[in-house]
């Protein structure tokens, strides 16, 4: 299978590093029309209000106030913004606007004007009559609550069932059972039960969500946005608002950042209301207040688990019950849910029973979606650390445990097959899992014997060290495509055109590499360009850890049909048989007869048979193959203070092939970052009136390099025989482990376990008080 | 008002509201490499370079450069694609925002420390935040850079 790659798991410089660090015009917000209106969203300052009347009469009157939006001008057609295919797994449940407010920052009008500042102004003028209502805000008392019930409106609906029933404030629920768990829990010799809390964390990327439209000169209308989801965007615009699609296009410039944020819709429907109306293009760019608050958060959920084992270390049963809080909308509701099961619990696939089940309540808080992880990371931080316990109360190594217990190549769980995205899964065997290995070298490399579970190096030092392991997936399979255009140049370059959504991970560069790997040539003959519904072939996009085995598996078909081609052309050339044609990216040769591709795609343009040379491909996955993870971390507490800091995190990860192992480092490590940023330091704190106060960068502590320690990133030698080139995903994985790993260190420190996130000193010192 | 300075070697005169900062002059004059990620003076994407000093260019008046020296990445246009070819190899280039500011933090950097030890490169980067990387390849380009440069 494998072979000695040329391009393809080399150090290849990103396609448009150079050109961003010298900070080319490239994102959204740089190449809006200089003439845009501002478009300014007036937002509710209640957490539940019933809005019983807006009166615009006087903004209209301020001078260069061009169009003002609300729900007495708006088309009224229920859809959800969580930008996934066709039919969403999340309920239709939001209307452009609506007689409601749902949260603080819920958008109440739109206001475009020729400047900001008359935009501004123009909001203070509107004059809304709210009546307030009584709020959900603490998500344990959503359900079936008495006095309120978030959504009452007519119209919403689910797509397909989710168990979605708003008037008992539900937006899913979903339950699943493998074996018997209550009986498998009365064999075991050993139980451990407990219950994890975590947190809303923000996406905080760094460029704020950004959006603009103008009509083109055929009155089409076009949209650039920061999305990760063109292709949905044309779908949904085009449905919520009657447009046909074919007078869309939308079009995804250079993103800074996403990490699921930028999967859901955010002004994109209000600019293009305003250039429809107007007839002038119109932007619209979220303040940093509103990338927080009025955006979407990961959800806050509450896990409980119930764990049986044998005395001897085997694991007999798992039960995972979850509440989730997807706050005023549901978007990713039932998905995000589901994900906490299914990419957690297969790692332990030696188990005779499992459950799985729970709800997804609405509250009145800010609106949780998809963020990197969606669900895993929640899961892990649950799961990983009642591992441990149970390690404890068997008085084993909790390494040997997860040993013992998790999938191994050619296994299998039967949760594939039952849990899929929001509906029933994909049965399949893991032809690639070096989890054994990435366990053994992390322990290794992190010289766990040496360290665990605890050491004193000061007075009031010590340090101590956890570990947790992780799987996620490659795409969603029978539902995720990509597709990838090739077009020969003459001069024998390659135009790539892919619907793949590069948002900072760097799929071009991935995505050009097996391009030029397939067809023998190199990093500068390739040309690619993304993301646009009028010039690129249709690619889901950038979500579900799909696209370096989606997308490029489609790339990957697109180059081996170019190459085919490619040799037909050139035997017609020679007149000889294609089989009797051999390529090596730069001449064709057929015992004495030989073309090179430079003549061959000059001639085809302007001399003999003249056409043009391109092919087009499709990949839609059959399987979802899991990347794999060992994690170790070593952290440094004040034993007075209860201060910490992070001294190394090891981490192994099998993702099959790295198509661009540097890539795949920093996708690896900004996984852990982030990741340990939830585990650490990033609060979410609401006020009693459910206002975010934790809405900037001085409030929500994001990691600075300052609090990064040494990370220590090998991959498995390991090949994937249905990805490209044998790759998996690695876009998601980073970020599951460090909750877990955090949680467990402090308990090797002090033997007390922290049971919500981020794990603060705080709380280790209200631990230790209540272990005395 | 009519403000003067000179930005990247030339003579500029640029027509400004009073209390308009000077992120917002130079993206509305087509400097776009200077970018904007949050509005408290906390990211650091905003950052040139005055008379030889980083500073948030979302926290200086436009009228306060007056007759000052301001540089952004388009005056380093080489030394950038130098530092990306450091932070290609450590896995440090992702979605790009924060790396022309961080080309121009590193170009300072140079200037005043040229022999930086790991925690003095921390201290210097610390403003500048980052949310794909996780830090530890960049950290490691920049020490790189710095070395080869010795």
């Amino acid at each position: 299978m494998k072979k000695n790659f040329k391009v393809v798991n080399n150090l290849t410089p990103s396609v448009d590093g150079k050109g961003l660090m010298q900070g080319r015009s490239a994102y959204t917000d740089d190449i809006a029309p200089a003439n845009a209106l501002i478009v300014k969203l007036l937002r509710s300052p209640h957490a539940f209000a019933k809005v019983k009347n807006i009166d615009i009469s006087e903004a209209l009157k301020l001078p260069g106030v061009e169009c003002i939006l609300t729900k007495d001008n708006v088309p009224h057609v229920p859809f959800t913004r969580a930008g996934q295919g066709y039919p969403e797994p999340s309920p239709h449940d939001k209307y452009i606007f609506d007689d409601y407010v749902r949260y603080v920052g819920d958008e109440v009008a739109a206001v475009a004007a020729v400047s900001e500042e008359i935009a501004l102004e123009a909001m203070k003028l509107i004059k809304v009559d709210y009546e307030v209502l009584e709020p959900i805000l603490d998500f344990e008392k959503a359900a079936d609550n008495k006095t309120t019930i978030i959504h009452p409106e007519d119209g919403i609906h689910e797509m397909f069932p989710i168990g979605f029933e708003p008037k008992r404030n539900l937006a899913a629920a979903y339950e699943m059972e493998v074996g018997n768990v209550e009986e498998e829990l009365k064999k075991s010799d050993v139980i451990v039960e407990d219950t994890f809390y975590s947190q809303a964390q923000a996406h905080a990327m760094l460029e704020p969500h950004t959006c603009h439209a103008h009509l083109d000169e055929h009155n089409r209308l076009v949209l650039y946005s920061t999305t990760q989801t063109p292709f949905h965007v044309r779908r949904i615009i085009s449905k919520t608002l009657g447009i046909p699609v074919e007078k869309l296009r939308v079009v995804k410039p250079r993103v800074g950042g996403g990490f699921g944020g930028k999967q859901a819709f955010h002004g994109e429907m209000f600019v293009s209301l305003v250039t429809l109306r107007t007839k002038k293009p119109a932007k619209c760019v979220f303040t940093r207040e509103e990338v927080f608050g009025s955006t979407y958060t990961r959800h806050p959920m509450r896990i409980h688990l119930r764990v049986g084992a044998t005395k001897d270390g085997m694991i007999n049963a798992i039960d995972c019950r979850t509440l989730s809080d997807t706050g005023a909308y549901g978007e990713h509701a039932l998905t995000v849910f589901m994900i906490v099961g299914s990419k957690v619990l297969p790692l332990y696939n030696k188990v005779k029973a499992v459950k799985f089940g729970g709800q997804v309540v609405y509250t009145n808080h800010v609106s949780a979606g998809a963020y990197r992880g969606y669900g895993a990371i929640q899961g892990n931080y649950a799961v990983e650390s009642i591992i441990d316990e149970l390690a404890e109360k068997l008085g084993m190594d909790p390494i040997k445990l997860r040993e013992m217990n998790s999938m191994k190549e050619k296994e299998t769980s039967p949760i594939f097959e039952i849990m899929g995205e929001g509906t029933e899964g994909t049965a399949m065997i893991m032809e690639s899992c070096k989890l054994p290995y990435c366990i053994k070298r992390g322990r290794e490399l992190m010289e766990w014997d040496k360290k665990y579970p605890v050491k004193k190096v000061g007075d009031h030092k010590v340090r101590s060290v956890g570990c947790a392991i992780a799987m996620q997936g490659s795409g969603i399979p029978f539902l995720d495509m990509g597709s990838c255009t090739i077009k020969l140049n003459d001069g024998g370059s390659y135009m790539v055109t892919v619907g793949a959504t590069d948002i900072g991970q760097g799929s071009d560069t991935v995505i050009s590499q097996i391009v030029a790997e397939e067809l023998g040539t190199t990093m500068d003959k390739v040309i690619i360009y993304s993301s646009d519904t009028d010039l690129t072939p249709y690619d889901c996009g950038a979500y579900a850890s799909s696209t370096t085995y989606i997308s490029g598996n489609a790339a990957y078909n697109a180059a081996c049909k170019m190459r085919e081609r490619l040799i037909k052309e050139a035997a017609a050339e020679l007149q000889v048989k294609p089989q009797d044609v051999e390529f090596d990216g730069k001449t064709f040769v057929s015992g004495e007869k030989s073309v090179t591709l430079d003549d061959l795609s000059v001639g085809r343009l302007y001399n003999n048979d003249t056409h043009q040379i391109a092919v087009t491909e499709s990949y839609h996955g059959q399987v979802s193959p899991p990347p794999f993870m060992a994690a170790f971390g070593e952290f440094e507490f004040d034993t007075e203070t209860y201060e910490y800091k992070m001294i190394k995190y090891v981490t192994v990860t099998d993702c099959g092939t790295t198509i661009n192992p540097a890539l795949a480092k920093g996708q690896v490590e900004g996984g852990i970052v982030q990741g340990y940023g939830m585990a650490s330091s990033e609060a979410v704190i609401y006020n009693s009136k459910g206002k975010l106060l934790s809405n900037t960068f001085d409030t929500y502590h994001i990691p600075t390099c300052k609090e990064v320690g040494e990370l220590v990133s090998e991959f498995a030698d390991s090949y994937e025989p249905s990805g490209p080139f044998g790759a998996k995903s690695v876009g998601e994985i980073g970020i599951d482990t460090p909750p877990a790993v955090l949680c467990n260190a402090v308990y090797n420190a002090f033997g007390v376990r922290v049971h919500s996130l981020p794990i603060t000193p705080e709380k280790i010192f209200e631990a230790m008080k209540a272990k005395k | 008002m009519l403000v003067k300075f000179n930005l990247n070697g030339l003579d500029v005169e640029f027509n400004v509201k009073p209390g308009e900062y000077l992120l917002d002059t130079l993206r509305a004059n087509g400097v776009k490499s200077v970018k904007k990620g949050c509005d408290g003076s906390s990211c650091g994407a905003c950052i040139v370079v005055v008379d030889d000093k980083p500073v948030l260019s979302c926290s200086v008046l436009t009228a306060q450069v007056e007759g000052h020296r301001v540089m952004t990445v388009e005056s380093i246009q080489e030394e950038a694609a130098e530092i990306s070819e450091y932070y290609s190899r450590h896995g440090a280039d992702q979605c790009g925002y924060c790396n022309a500011a961080a080309a121009l933090m590193i170009h300072a950097l140079k200037k005043e420390n040229p022999n930086p030890t790991d925690e003095e490169i921390a201290d210097y980067m610390v403003g500048n935040l980052c949310r794909c990387t996780g830090y530890h390849g960049q950290q490691l380009a920049i020490k790189e850079y710095l070395g080869g440069k010795k």
